[in-house]
């Protein structure tokens, strides 16, 4: 009662504010927009912080590291203790991991997905399988590290091997291909799904030969997606797979590999000459950016294609 | 596979069931992440107690007798990610904003991408961006001993962390049913008005998730504070000290562990706390998420 009170009070006062054109005279329309164009410039301004950051971290890397970057670097081992030569076997590292990794989680997640978005009705499992899923996507990278240690290396007797860490990066990227290959799914029309049932298909002849075909595109995007982003972690692989010198490119899933993350970290912080090799450490972040953003770049420029043909 | 000698309903059915198990792949993996954190961590607490453990104020683990107390770490990780998260929550909401409601949709078609980009960096590139660009310049601005502190670490963080607030907000944002806009702009609301009393009450819980979400990234992350915080386990005094988060002191140190010995089962139990840290995290994320349901169709 007060509060209907009070409140009714307060609308008197307003109303008693508004001037001959119903704007508050307290604050003039000029005035409110003042505010409004302030504010605005500032929601600009945190879009543009983005940006600039994104730049300048692109241009310093671009500034710094394209003098390394030449034939020899790209396709030579190192010697000289680190100092010299080039970086081919972690370019062949990280790639031999992130799709070791790609080969595992791959299928499992769009499995899990196909079953998330056709099978799954919403209830009490559905939901423990998010939480699940949603749980997984937030431990953090580290953890995965450890807990790749204690079972694959250690339990399963994997050793610190390319096998050990790609599983470790497999369970890490498992939620974001899920995630991307649920988002794929659910933008199939539910007509195509009916139109199919309706001609006498199963569900899973309907899964196979109409809904995955379609929703195809969306999930090897995701697929990109995962694989970049495994690519570039070094926490999970540290203790899993990555050693600072292999003598040899990978042969067999039990050898231990070298990683470009792995390398520039090792050179930045703990080799014996780290200003001396700056210009190798530069070069090798460069080719890891070009890496992963290319990839990245790739999969949105053949989203936004997929999404303007659907629309 | 051949399975025409099964009547097609139970082929289905065994499809659907097959299909089930898979799905539960996440869960296991979940579960075998927590036996083995536990099974590896928990020897520790023969040594010390778990308080003496959380609350301890000394780090030691390789003097004779060993100290195992992991305060300054928790303290590094929590004063970081609050830093962090002073920067990128603002940041990050303020960029869905512009995102969502006053970007045109070539802008968006741009600004949206580069977010993605951001996320996409690998943690060891903003690393080492914060060790051999960010730290000289902090160091020779600000006058201080070195720029590999808590402030330069809370900085890269940020970074880190505002694309995953930035995107999820937005989501719920745009989400939000354009009835509710233009009731609100009909009744001769201006723009920003809307945006205040309307647009972000109705999303409030997506954009929660959206922090709460951040801010686990942060606490998580670890080649950016191994890099970038400093490395010193003490509780900072300042905010241009070096720290050591949980993250970083694991990294760094298990290489050295002995195997199965007691700096190693540390290591595991500092890998257990921040773990549950970020469990904690998720679930109050998720229960938000659920309990506030947002009007509109925003998916989280």
């Amino acid at each position: 009662m007060l509060n209907l009170q009070t409140e009714s009070i307060s609308l008197k006062q307003q109303n008693g504010q508004f001037g001959k054109n119903g704007a508050p005279q307290g604050t003039p329309k000029s005035r409110r927009r003042l505010y409004q164009s302030i504010v605005f410039n500032f929601l600009r301004a945190a879009a543009l912080i983005n940006g600039a950051a994104l730049a300048i971290i692109l241009w310093f890397m671009l500034a710094r590291g394209w003098r390394a970057i030449n034939w020899e670097f790209l396709t030579t081992a190192p010697y000289d203790s680190m100092t010299k030569g080039g970086i081919l076997p972690c370019i062949v590292g990280t790639l031999c991991l992130g799709i070791g990794a790609m080969i595992v989680a791959f299928p499992i997640g769009v499995a899990s997905a196909i079953y998330l978005n056709e099978y799954a009705r919403p209830g009490k499992v559905l939901r423990v399988i998010r939480l699940g899923i949603n749980n997984l996507a937030g431990v953090p990278s580290v953890v995965f590290g450890l807990f790749g240690l204690a079972f694959f290396v250690i339990y399963l007797e994997m050793g610190v091997s390319l096998l050990a860490g790609a599983l470790t990066l497999a369970a890490m990227s498992l939620p974001v291909i899920i995630g991307a290959s649920e988002e794929a799914l659910k933008s199939v029309p539910d007509t195509y799904r009916e139109a199919s049932l309706g001609l006498g298909a199963t569900k899973w002849q309907t899964i196979y030969r109409v809904v995955l075909p379609a929703a195809l595109p969306g999930i090897l995007t995701g697929g990109i997606l995962g694989l970049s982003r495994a690519a570039g972690e070094l926490a999970p692989v540290m203790f899993t797979a990555a050693v600072f010198f292999a003598p040899h490119l990978p042969s067999s899933p039990f050898s231990e590999v070298m990683t470009l993350p792995y390398h520039i970290y090792v050179l930045a912080t703990a080799g014996t000459e780290i200003e001396a090799t700056r210009p190798l450490q530069y070069g090798s972040a460069l080719v890891l950016i070009a890496l992963v953003l290319g990839m990245n770049l790739a999969a949105i420029i053949y989203r936004a294609r997929l999404r303007n043909r659907l629309s | 596979m051949n399975m025409a000698f099964l009547n097609s309903r139970t082929r289905e059915k065994i499809i659907k069931n097959m299909f089930f198990g898979i799905a539960l792949a996440c869960i296991i993996t979940l579960g075998l992440i927590t036996l083995f954190l536990f099974m590896e961590g928990v020897p520790i607490f023969d040594l010390v107690s778990v308080k003496d453990f959380v609350f301890g104020m000394y780090w030691y683990p390789t003097s004779d007798p060993p100290d195992f107390g992991i305060f300054p770490l928790i303290v590094g990780s929590v004063f970081v990610t609050i830093l962090s998260a002073t920067i990128s929550i603002p940041l990050g909401v303020m960029s869905a904003l512009y995102l969502a409601e006053i970007a045109k949709p070539k802008m968006r078609e741009i600004v949206k991408p580069i977010v993605e980009l951001i996320a996409s960096l690998p943690s060891v590139v903003i690393g080492f961006f914060g060790m051999v660009i960010v730290a000289p310049f902090l160091q020779e601005v600000f006058d201080i001993p070195t720029g590999l502190n808590m402030f330069n670490a809370a900085l890269m963080l940020a970074f880190m962390s505002i694309p995953t607030i930035c995107s999820i907000s937005e989501d719920a944002i745009y989400s939000v049913p354009n009835a509710l806009r233009e009731a609100s702009l009909g009744l001769g609301a201006t723009k920003l008005e809307t945006i205040v009393r309307v647009i972000l009450p109705a999303s409030i819980s997506g954009v929660s998730t959206a922090v709460i979400l951040g801010m686990s990234r942060a606490i998580g992350e670890t080649m950016v504070v191994l890099m970038v915080a400093g490395g010193a386990a003490a509780l900072p005094q300042s905010l241009f000290d070096p720290v050591r988060p949980l993250p970083a002191s694991i990294a760094a140190e298990m290489a050295e562990a002995p195997f199965r010995g007691d700096h190693y089962h540390a290591l595991f139990a500092t890998g257990v706390v921040l773990f549950i840290f970020t469990f904690f995290f998720n679930i109050i994320a998720d229960m938000i998420a659920h309990k506030y349901k947002q009007t509109g169709d925003a998916t989280l």
